[in-house]
């Protein structure tokens, strides 16, 4: 077993629960000892625009710290927003007198020393466990679903923190095809799915969240898959009525039930699909 | 007499050392009619914050519970103003997005950890801040159980929250939907509306004043 620190946020404990059920079931299979950090914060969800505003970066410091206090060098999230925030946070305290102040603010603290890498569940499916590992794992195969990779922002942008080409990503595509599935033409899987306007501005979250939901549709999909829980709230609360009523999951769900987990949207969607269980050739239809 | 002096409000006092910092300040000449309470910590009304002499830090506590050291800096907060919405717990549901709906500053919360350095009960406040976030009422309610209300933590937290009144809330939930109910209680009270104890209630209604006031003094107490 391999020890991975794991920094689960505010909504994988309350609405996204789901998405850490599935996600830690796969996990473990893979042979990962997941350990929560101690005492985590939330990850600071919007992070600060401002160049200065240092204030913005002690909570997710915070989290890096409780993970140096494990003995860990890096830690895993599986939402695309606390993974932005944890990742930007640990390249902003890269500089010296950035780290040095945020670290004379934190004085009841032991000092934060830097070099904690963040990994996101895509790139650690990608880089340390391998596609190619994965159909092995397979207990129940998605067995030709065809599926509407969403990306949205979080997970793209900016560049530096971009889990994969923020122009022509695959990875999530290459996940979902080693389980099964059959990834769909998506013009708009990195769109923004208008995130917390949802708060304000329903109208252009609505907007939105209908064209997405229409490529996704155009391509042939039967399901969209996400790994951020604002814009599964969005696709799934903030659709304008005469939107495709398409099912968005996680990706952890679909992992899940993959690798042998209950999830009745899915087994509901592969009734009638031919031969299930039979693991289906990779192939890109994209 | 071994002696200090400290400053309250500004202006230098010689006070006997071994004072709490309450007593000092009566000791001072002033009459506390706010900022006061039960002298015994737990009624919150005394929260105080003050400086040492050559250290940057600013400490909160109870001024009954604190004793005074040489050099102190000394101010009473003796009210917190802090925002409560009304709320009808009875319309409320014990979920995870209840607290937030009602204090959505929570959300402003940027974990800087100063409400936990405030606490004179030694409380983490901030996970409690956190638990709230992540809607773990019963969390909350057991991390915040021995809050006195002082409202210290309040004062101090750049994002503004109301501590005290997201803790009472939670703790009401938590009393009146997370915890199990306690079946003897609702045994005695089924006992009590059948009129197991007619008898007895019976007599003490029907007391005049003097007997039952003796009765109530002669009373056995449990040690
Ligand atoms: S939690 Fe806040 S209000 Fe409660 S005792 Fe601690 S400082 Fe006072
Ligand atoms: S003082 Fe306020 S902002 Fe700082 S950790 Fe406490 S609740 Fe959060
Ligand atoms: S007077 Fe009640 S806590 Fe100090």
């Amino acid at each position: 077993m391999k020890r991975l620190a794991y920094f689960p946020g505010c909504a994988m404990k309350d609405q996204a629960r789901p998405d850490e059920a599935g996600t830690l079931h796969a996990l473990a299979l893979l042979g990962y000892e997941i350990a929560e950090i101690p005492r985590w914060n939330c990850c600071g969800t919007v992070y600060s625009l401002a160049q200065d505003d240092l204030m913005r970066h002690v909570g997710p410091v915070r989290n890096l710290l409780r993970v140096q206090g494990m003995g860990e060098k890096r830690v895993l999230a599986l939402c695309a927003m606390c993974y932005g925030t944890l990742a930007r946070s640990a390249r902003f305290v890269q500089e010296p007198e950035r780290l040095a102040r945020i670290n004379a603010f934190l004085d009841t603290e032991e000092d934060f020393r830097g070099g904690i890498g963040v990994v996101h569940l895509l790139t650690l499916l990608r880089d340390e466990v391998g596609y190619e590992k994965l159909p092995s794992h397979v207990k129940q195969s998605l067995n030709g679903l065809k599926v509407a990779t969403y990306y949205g922002c979080m997970l793209l942008r900016p560049r530096e923190f971009a889990v994969d080409d923020p122009d022509r990503p695959e990875v999530m595509e290459r996940v979902l095809e080693a389980l099964g599935a059959v990834p769909v033409p998506f013009p708009e899987r990195t769109e923004c799915c208008g995130a917390y306007l949802t708060v304000g501005r329903k109208d252009i979250v609505e907007e939105r969240v209908g064209r997405i939901l229409r490529s996704a549709r155009g391509g042939g999909a039967d399901l969209v898959v996400t790994t951020c829980p604002l814009c599964q709230f969005n696709l799934t609360e903030r659709r304008p009525p005469e939107a495709p009523p398409l099912p968005v999951l996680y990706l952890g769900q679909v992992l899940g039930w993959a690798f042998g987990a209950d999830e009745p949207t899915i087994a509901a969607l592969l009734v009638g699909q031919p031969t299930p269980g039979e693991p289906v050739s990779s192939g890109g239809a994209r | 007499m071994n002696e200090v002096t400290v400053f309250i409000m500004g202006k230098g006092y010689r006070v006997p050392a071994g004072l709490t910092i309450m007593k000092a300040m009566e000791y001072a000449g002033y009459r506390l009619t706010r900022g006061c309470g039960c002298r015994g910590g737990y009624c919150g009304a005394c929260a105080t914050v003050y400086r040492l002499k050559g250290d940057y830090r600013l400490y909160a506590d109870l001024a009954c519970q604190t004793p005074v050291q040489d050099g102190m800096y000394i101010a009473q907060l003796p009210f917190t103003p802090a925002e409560r919405p009304p709320y009808a717990l009875q319309d409320l549901a014990p979920e995870g997005q209840t607290l937030l709906a009602l204090f959505p500053e929570l959300a402003r919360c940027v974990a800087c950890n100063t409400c936990t350095k405030a606490c004179p009960q030694k409380l983490e406040v901030m996970d409690a801040v956190q638990a709230a976030l992540r809607g773990d009422i019963r969390q909350v309610a057991e991390l915040t159980f021995d809050c006195v209300s002082c409202g210290l933590c309040t004062m101090r937290c750049p994002a503004e929250i109301s501590h005290h009144h997201v803790w009472q809330l939670a703790r009401r939930l938590n009393g009146a939907y997370l915890t199990p109910r306690a079946k003897h209680v609702q045994e005695r009270v089924q006992e009590i509306a059948a009129r197991k104890f007619a008898v007895e209630l019976d007599a003490f209604m029907s007391m005049d004043r003097d007997v039952l006031v003796a009765a109530y003094k002669a009373r056995e107490i449990e040690a």
